[in-house]
């Protein structure tokens, strides 16, 4: 394929001379590093760096999927109300089943269901938006309110929890790990190592930017775009799943307000990472460095007293603003 | 289109029932946080008893979640329903409080709950918890216990008026104490903001004696984000708004949770039965109702405790 070679010709271009658009995301990550140190003796602290990173490690797994999304040219607003649903049926449902069996399969149960509905809960929004020609805004908009509101309903407005014996027996999946590594990050990495891998060196991460960038000349150029589309959104909901399968141990709890924007820093995070919000290009690792960007600022207004707690959104806002400006494409204009 | 709009108006218009009996409009913010879904449970359980009891009497309850929703509401309730009482826990107050002005104005009865509106003297009825006293019942509590120069962390719930009380009447109540209070920042009244807040918290101070964290779930956050540091056994934690499963740590002597603060959800049942008397009985009912925030402690708790109760 011609568009395959002209591609690698691209890449290997801006390995020899990285600019500012390339590696801008780096740049805001290391100024955060250097501010936190500056600011708190404990920043670099075993604790603080495995905290942010575990705490990071949800809304990542969602936006590298994501950022196969948005590449293709679509978009999902629905992931954070999905997760919180998946959340809510993946407890009651284990739950339910804990008095008839013994711990460990119940927990596998509701581990496979979580993936299970997670992959449901895309292929539902995917095959409305290629098959039934949707506008994916507008139906990921619907489905965002569909599942907010089916899990405030399964938790008749209060608190899903998983009862104590198996949330004793889920912890570890959050707060354990292998060489004083959580699972989580554990996890966050290898998906972050392998979406980067499927996104650069894959048929189907080809196709995704094709299909971002031009849907017709995509599929004259015989790309199966309806069956690529949908399977970023498949792809997309199998990540939500596996997010919460992280995220129920934590506190074994999920609740109407389980998840609420998570779909807009994920997207958020996508950006920063350099992908086009319009599609045609995306790159995983800038997605992980924009999840770390998010999850850094948080932590270091928790830990200084430097500004208002008030004004915590508009530091946020200002960081992510840089973060973009710094990788304007300041020769010819995209 | 046209046909199937008048056919539905019709039947709102057949739907409001006999013209004698008395309709009680209900709004309330959505489910979307423990308390406001126990808030839900007491006004649905409320309303259902109330039905059974007296057939002349009408409710319609509608719940939102945000403040512009809950104007239409109201609207739609004053235009479609023709209610003779409204009883409301204004979302926001100052978007809500020329709306209520007006259907105050058209002769209906209004009760407001717990947030007040930003003008005085529309509503009948004023229903309310005591945002001062729950600050200050906690703040007395480590007064009281904590030695000092004690270490303080607090955590704070969304940006907003009630807030903002709880945290002075606390502040008053620590005054001259010697209790240092370390950081202030908010949780937004969310499990998960806490649990990272409370990380956060522990990383940068080696020492802390007590942890305000002001409503039971930023508690929950916080108690797992301790447990996870080790740091159980060095600090004691006090939530508030009385969440069963801290009521009942607190009844089995839980050393990290002595104590904890009302704010009871079940004050719109309060409201919605003060104000069905209001309409239907002869005692008056006009002014104000301030439920007083009480301290739980292990040798009480039993009291607070409500197996059923989603909160």
């Amino acid at each position: 394929m011609s568009g395959t070679a002209s591609i690698s010709k691209n890449r290997a271009r801006g390995a020899r001379r990285p600019d500012l658009r390339v590696i801008g995301p780096l740049v805001a990550l290391v100024a955060l590093v250097l501010i936190g140190m500056a600011l708190n003796p404990n920043f670099l602290s075993y604790a603080n760096i495995t905290n942010v990173l575990a705490r990071s490690a949800f809304i990542g797994i969602i936006a590298i999927g994501m950022t196969f999304v948005i590449t293709a040219g679509g978009l999902d607003l629905s992931v954070g109300s999905m997760a919180a649903f998946v959340a809510g049926l993946a407890i009651l449902v284990m739950n339910a089943l804990a008095g008839s069996m013994a711990g460990l399969p119940v927990l596998l149960l509701g581990i496979a269901l979580a993936l299970l509905s997670g992959l449901a809960a895309g292929f539902i929004n995917g095959i409305l938006i290629t098959r039934a020609g949707i506008e994916a805004f507008i139906l990921t908009l619907g489905t965002m309110g569909i599942y907010r509101s089916l899990v405030t309903w399964l938790a008749d407005g209060g608190t899903l929890s998983l009862g104590y014996e198996l949330r004793e027996l889920y912890r570890p999946v959050y707060y354990g790990g292998l060489f004083g590594v959580s699972w989580p990050i554990i996890v966050f990495a290898l998906l972050a190592v392998l979406g980067e891998v499927v996104m650069r060196h894959t048929a189907f991460g080809r196709h995704c930017a094709a299909i971002g960038s031009n849907e017709k000349v995509a599929r004259y150029s015989s790309v199966a775009v309806t069956r690529v589309k949908l399977a970023t959104y498949v792809i997309l909901g199998l990540l939500v799943g596996i997010a919460v399968v992280m995220y129920v141990p934590r506190l074994g709890s999920a609740s109407a307000t389980t998840g609420l924007l998570w779909e807009l820093e994920a997207i958020a995070a996508v950006i920063i990472g350099g992908t086009l919000l319009k599609g045609g290009f995306g790159r995983v690792w800038g997605t992980v460095v924009g999840v770390l960007i998010l999850s850094l600022i948080g932590n270091l207004l928790n830990l200084t007293d430097f500004v208002s707690p008030y004004l915590n959104g508009a530091i946020q806002g200002v960081v992510i603003i840089l973060a973009v400006v710094l990788q304007r494409d300041t020769g010819a204009a995209r | 289109m046209k046909k199937t709009l008048i056919a539905g108006t019709a039947l709102i218009g057949l739907y409001a029932g006999p013209a004698l009996a008395e309709t009680i409009g209900i709004s309330i913010p959505a489910a979307t946080h423990g308390w406001a879904g126990a808030l839900n449970f007491h006004a649905e359980r409320t309303v259902e008893r109330l039905k059974a009891a007296n057939p002349e009497l009408d409710f319609v309850l509608t719940t939102t979640s945000d403040p512009g929703q809950q104007v239409s509401d109201l609207e739609d309730m004053v235009a479609t329903r023709n209610i003779d009482a409204l009883v409301v826990l204004p979302f926001e107050s100052e978007p809500l409080t020329a709306p209520v002005q007006r259907i105050a104005e058209s002769g209906v009865w209004v009760t407001v709950v717990d947030r007040g509106l930003s003008q005085e003297g529309i509503e009948n009825l004023y229903v309310a918890g005591d945002n001062d006293s729950f600050g200050r019942t906690a703040g007395k509590y480590f007064a009281d216990t904590l030695e000092d120069g004690a270490k303080v962390v607090v955590m704070r719930g969304i940006a907003s008026t009630v807030d903002n009380e709880r945290v002075a009447g606390f502040q008053a109540a620590l005054e001259g104490s010697g209790i240092e209070v370390l950081a202030m920042d908010h949780a937004n009244w969310n499990r998960d903001n806490a649990f990272n807040l409370m990380q956060d918290y522990l990383s940068r101070f080696p020492e802390i004696d007590a942890v305000w964290a002001a409503d039971d779930d930023q508690a929950v956050g916080a108690l797992a984000a301790i447990e996870q540091a080790g740091r159980e056994g060095e600090m004691i934690v006090v939530g508030g708004a009385g969440m069963k499963e801290m009521v009942d740590r607190i009844r089995k002597g839980d050393k990290t949770v002595p104590v904890n603060v009302t704010y009871p959800p079940s004050m719109i049942s309060t409201a919605i039965e003060m104000t069905a008397l209001g309409l239907t009985g002869a005692a008056p009912m006009s002014g104000e109702f301030i439920l007083a925030s009480e301290l739980i402690t292990p040798e009480n708790a039993e009291k607070f405790y409500f197996e059923d109760s989603p909160y």
